[in-house]
């Protein structure tokens, strides 16, 4: 499983980097969200993934008597994907918008705020 | 007792934009309780900075729990000034922008949304662990978002197409870091991971993990060579946006750098000599690169990033002399950024352009406010009495006792260069004799506009400029104080004892 999702996490990072690479603004917003997801699975992948262990105090002991799941990385990915779903909504309608000004999907035409 | 008042600062912006919020479309109500609100969030960082001062470290558990697993706010020295140096630029900036943001930019919630900025950048200042910081920077880069674009010109559109990728990939970069971390060493809470860096052994993940926070951070901070999205997109949005992300956003990357980095990282060499090397290059490159600017802010874009080269070099030279140096002139350089954005705003009033060519004749025609852009723009540069010569004198020092010639070179080569490009804007700005351009006369409102919104506009660079010269006047108080952070900073030990009492 491990190995399967550390494909996965890799192959995320490097379509993610080979889109934002494209001149192209959508391809650079999809690249981003890819770049995020890998980055999301990473800190599942790296919290140490186990399988029915649920991180709960069984019925009667008072501690845990087995390894169990951490919970954390869940909380942290949660967050994670709740963020960048909103920064993700938000860079969606600012290409519509700068679609809507520039009249062009490309990103080598952005270049009016680098004159000297 | 638990500290709750090292929240205050976090609290309040966002109890005010809430509020703000009820009156959406009421730009008026908002105006004053914009400018009310900033007024308490600074009150109120004042007195955590005043709890703070004197050394101690404040730390509140949420849910009182105990220190690595719940959820923690420290402030120590360094956290209690920069506070209050962000909440103070915020208030200057939202008194500027009442005159100067428009009915338009204000009924589509402007006000509220420098209020959740300044939330954000006061919580990252204060936060104590790494997921928590992450966190807060998505604060402040989803509102800095809506500042730069709020307006939808072209311009902006453009520019914010650059800040907005370069932001979300830093964002990325940052979190693989944190993800890495938290693998190798189960923690995210700043002490406990500052412990327990030393058990792992794996020491290319490791640097790994640092790298990447470094070019998380470096991006955030505008270092070279990841600084190329700021002079696309500070000069965009109108000039009380361009204060403050001029004077705090890549400010926060430069404390978050001390920070993570001064707990966790800094004793390999490797990473020391990386960050000198980057600092004398950005300190020339910046400086450089504001030589063959004709527009007014990106001239000061480039003096951003040249500066950000004098904190890191601080940083990596690490002796305690180099971080007093360096913790002074991000202090100072909040005070003098903001201003300077501040002032070009004026001047974009009174001229109607931010081009060096369509300016001239400002001294001629207004010479006491001339005067006083006078006395903040040379701040900027550090001559002798005002407050940017001593962090600079500092750190030069520093550079002596470690005998870099190279670190030196770069400091002076940039003051110079800095120097330069002041006198640049004096010479074409105040002494030139030019009037205002036929074509530019609509956009020259300053005389025509109300005398309270000049008062408005004019206040907030007295207030900076005041507290430019109050911060070169005690400025031996203020090396006393920057000692104690340098003295915090460079023993760990001093803030994880305060974090977690009862480590081993």
């Amino acid at each position: 499983m491990e190995i399967l999702l550390a494909i996965t996490i890799g192959l995320l990072y490097a379509a993610g980097i080979f889109l934002i690479l494209r001149r192209s603004m959508v391809r650079l917003i999809i690249g981003l969200i890819l770049l995020g997801n890998g980055a999301n699975l990473l800190i599942f992948l790296l919290g140490r993934i186990s399988k029915g262990k649920p991180p709960i105090i069984p019925e009667g002991s008072p501690v845990f008597t087995d390894i169990y799941a951490d919970p954390i990385p869940q909380a942290l990915i949660l967050t994670a994907i709740v963020i960048s779903f909103g920064l993700q909504a938000y860079a969606i309608i600012l290409v519509k918008r700068a679609y809507r000004v520039t009249k062009s999907d490309d990103l080598e035409e952005m270049i009016t705020t680098d004159e000297l | 007792m638990t500290p709750h008042y090292i929240l205050w600062p976090i609290l309040l912006p966002l109890l005010s934009a809430v509020v703000m919020m009820f009156f959406w479309g009421k730009p008026k109500v908002q105006r004053l309780l914009s400018v009310v609100g900033h007024f308490i969030v600074l009150l109120s960082s004042v007195y955590v900075s005043a709890k703070t001062i004197n050394g101690d470290i404040i730390s509140l558990y949420a849910g009182n729990w105990d220190a690595p697993y719940g959820i923690i706010f420290v402030g120590d020295v360094l956290s209690g000034i920069l506070v209050t140096l962000a909440s103070l630029s915020a208030f200057a900036v939202s008194l500027f922008s009442v005159a100067s943001i428009g009915n338009g930019r204000a009924s589509f919630g402007f006000f509220p949304i420098l209020q959740f900025l300044l939330m954000g950048l006061n919580g990252s200042f204060l936060a104590g662990d790494l997921f928590n910081l992450y966190v807060w920077f998505e604060v402040i880069i989803i509102s800095s978002f809506v500042l730069i674009t709020l307006g939808s010109e072209k311009a902006q559109l453009e520019g914010a197409m650059k800040y907005v990728t370069m932001n979300l990939l830093a964002s990325i970069i940052f979190l693989t870091g944190v993800a890495m971390l938290y693998g190798l060493l189960g923690s995210l809470n700043l002490a406990d991971l500052s412990m327990r860096i030393s058990e792992t052994e794996d020491r290319g993940l490791l640097n790994t993990a640092a790298v990447l926070l470094l070019v998380g951070f470096g991006i955030k901070s505008a270092l070279f060579p990841m600084y190329f999205w700021l002079p696309a997109s500070y000069h965009t949005p109108p000039a009380a946006v361009s204060a403050i992300f001029g004077g705090l956003l890549t400010k926060v990357g430069v404390y978050a750098m001390f920070r993570v980095f001064s707990l966790l990282f800094i004793e390999d060499s490797f990473i020391r000599n990386t960050f000198i090397t980057l600092a004398i290059s950005s300190m020339i490159v910046g400086a450089l690169g504001s030589m063959v600017q004709s527009n007014m802010r990106k001239i000061f874009s480039y003096l951003i990033i040249s500066h950000i080269g004098f904190m890191f070099a601080g940083l990596g030279m690490f002796s305690e002399l180099a971080i007093v140096g360096a913790v002074f002139y991000l202090f100072h350089d909040i005070i003098a950024k903001t201003n300077a954005f501040l002032i070009s705003g004026i001047i974009f009033k009174m001229r109607g352009s931010f081009r060096l060519e369509n300016l001239g004749g400002l001294y001629n025609r207004f010479p006491y406010l001339s005067i006083l852009f006078a006395i903040a723009l040379f701040s900027l540069v550090g001559t002798p009495p005002l407050s940017g010569f001593w962090p600079k004198l500092y750190l030069l020092q520093a550079a002596f006792q470690a005998q870099s010639g190279w670190i030196l070179f770069g400091i002076l080569l940039a003051s110079l260069l800095t120097l330069l490009a002041v006198v640049r804007i004096w010479r074409a700005a105040f002494w030139q004799k030019q009037e205002t351009k036929a074509y530019l006369v609509d956009k020259a409102i300053w005389l025509t506009c109300l005398r309270r919104d000049r008062i408005l506009m004019i206040t907030p660079v007295v207030i900076l400029t005041l507290t430019s010269v109050l911060l070169a006047v005690y400025s031996a108080q203020l090396g006393e104080i920057c000692l104690l952070i340098a003295k915090q900073i460079s023993n760990p030990d001093i803030y994880i004892n305060a974090v977690i009492p009862n480590s081993p």
